[in-house]
């Protein structure tokens, strides 16, 4: 069966499995390994998606990486992607110039869908890289700022120099009414901030359980715990989102790379939530 | 500010100690203030005092000479620092600064330690709190050895 038998007929033109020219019209170091592309269609048709959902980004002649999308949802700037050196195709990624040309197909999966905290509060719970797929729900919940209540970024990072966006962060809890706290696993005496693990700040955090919404965002093992915290305060599993990172490939649900017993986490996640990924965390061979 | 018998027994690392055991543990204690870069303790000295932080931040550090000073722990509002006052040689592993003004609770460790050997019930109620509180600070020791944030190469 072709992909595009499964897709409805308004997708036809679209097959997923292609890669569209973006050309690379800025960069940002962001720390000493991990840098932001600022991308446009080389097709002038940008590409509409939702927070928290991830592309294919495709290095030509290297090869392809399923990376977040990291920019503003509800706005129309270039399509921003937070990529960290960690391997041959990310490397050729961050080192892209901008004029660039790299590929990119999707979005594809599921989204925060941060609107379902409104009329309550906000909490997000994130750690290293975790933060750039938050981004676009934090962005999304600053566009209507008003219609939550308590929004608290927690943030953990591994060294004061490993901290991301820490300009956006000032600006959040400086105009946006954000509560942000940072923590870092050590630090120089010069770090004035808090040292210790990010889940250890779920106990004290300023929101109301029961009627807030949690995301979670980070390397498994500090979400697994993250999660269990917001639990112990009283966060019902059904309100608290993952975003999980499995092996995506196809990014349509086809080669099973991301399998995660009966989910494909490509289609199904990246984003879940946590009642429904609690029993598969607990097992090793998933 | 409340008073050293009304702020303590509300504290949760002493909540729902006897009455008793809760007079001395007040008898034991006193009101402290450090200044923002003030040293707490230096590792290596008698560990005979550990404190409730009321207010600030304290940083616990540790001298590496290739790599400098390093910060691997803070703690701040309503959290208690030290617990070699309890475990021989009763001197401090960690140094330990504050890194904003602290007001904070000293407790009397020395103190406490030979009123738990004379009552070895107020000492088990004693135990079962810095133990909670041990247990925290391994858990999190633990999770930061994997180094999670790091390169997964």
């Amino acid at each position: 069966m072709s992909v595009n038998a499964l897709a409805p007929a308004s997708d036809l033109l679209v097959d997923p499995m292609i890669p569209r020219e973006f050309a690379v019209v800025a960069t940002r170091l962001d720390t000493l390994d991990t840098v932001t592309l600022a991308l446009e269609p080389l097709d002038g048709i940008p590409l509409a998606y939702r927070a928290g959902q991830f592309t294919m980004l495709h290095a030509f002649g290297v090869g392809e990486v399923p990376i977040s999308i990291c920019g503003d949802p509800t706005g129309s700037g270039p399509l921003l992607h937070t990529i960290r050196d960690v391997g041959a195709v990310t490397h050729a990624l961050v080192t892209a110039s901008p004029g660039a040309t790299v590929g990119v197909r999707g979005p594809f999966g599921t989204g925060w869908d941060v609107t379902d905290g409104k009329g309550g509060d906000v909490v997000m719970v994130t750690g290293g890289i975790g933060l750039a797929p938050l981004r676009p729900a934090i962005l999304e919940v600053i566009s209507q700022r008003s219609e939550y209540g308590r929004v608290v970024l927690l943030y953990g990072a591994r060294s004061p120099a490993d901290i991301l966006f820490a300009d956006d962060m000032t600006r959040w809890a400086e105009q946006y009414d954000i509560v942000v706290e940072v923590t870092v696993d050590y630090g120089p005496p010069s770090w004035s901030g808090r040292v210790g693990l990010v889940t250890a700040l779920v106990a004290r955090a300023g929101f109301d359980p029961l009627r807030s919404l949690a995301l979670v965002c980070g390397p498994e093992v500090m979400m697994r715990y993250a999660a269990d915290a917001l639990i112990t305060r009283g966060v019902p599993a059904t309100r608290i989102r993952l975003s999980m990172e499995r092996n995506m490939k196809c990014g349509v649900g086809l080669c099973g790379h991301c399998q995660l017993r009966e989910l494909f986490l490509c289609v199904d996640g990246p984003v879940l939530t946590y009642d429904r990924l609690a029993p598969l965390m607990d097992v090793r061979e998933l | 500010m409340r008073t050293l018998a009304e702020y303590l027994p509300e504290h949760p690392f002493l909540a729902g100690l006897d009455g008793s055991v809760m007079d001395l543990v007040v008898g034991c204690a006193q009101n402290v203030h450090f200044k923002e870069g003030e040293v707490v303790f230096r590792p290596g000295e008698p560990a005979n005092t550990f404190y409730v932080i009321r207010h600030g931040r304290v940083a616990l550090d540790i001298h590496d000479p290739r790599r400098g000073t390093i910060v691997v722990a803070s703690l701040g509002d309503g959290e208690v620092v030290g617990w070699s006052w309890l475990v021989p040689p009763y001197r401090w592993m960690f140094g330990a600064r504050a890194v904003s003004p602290v007001s904070a609770v000293a407790l009397d460790g020395a103190c406490l330690r030979g009123k738990a050997d004379e009552d070895p019930a107020m000492g088990y109620a004693l135990m079962q709190r810095v133990a909670s509180v041990m247990y925290d600070r391994l858990q999190d020791a633990r999770l930061r050895l994997l180094d999670l944030y790091g390169s997964p190469m």
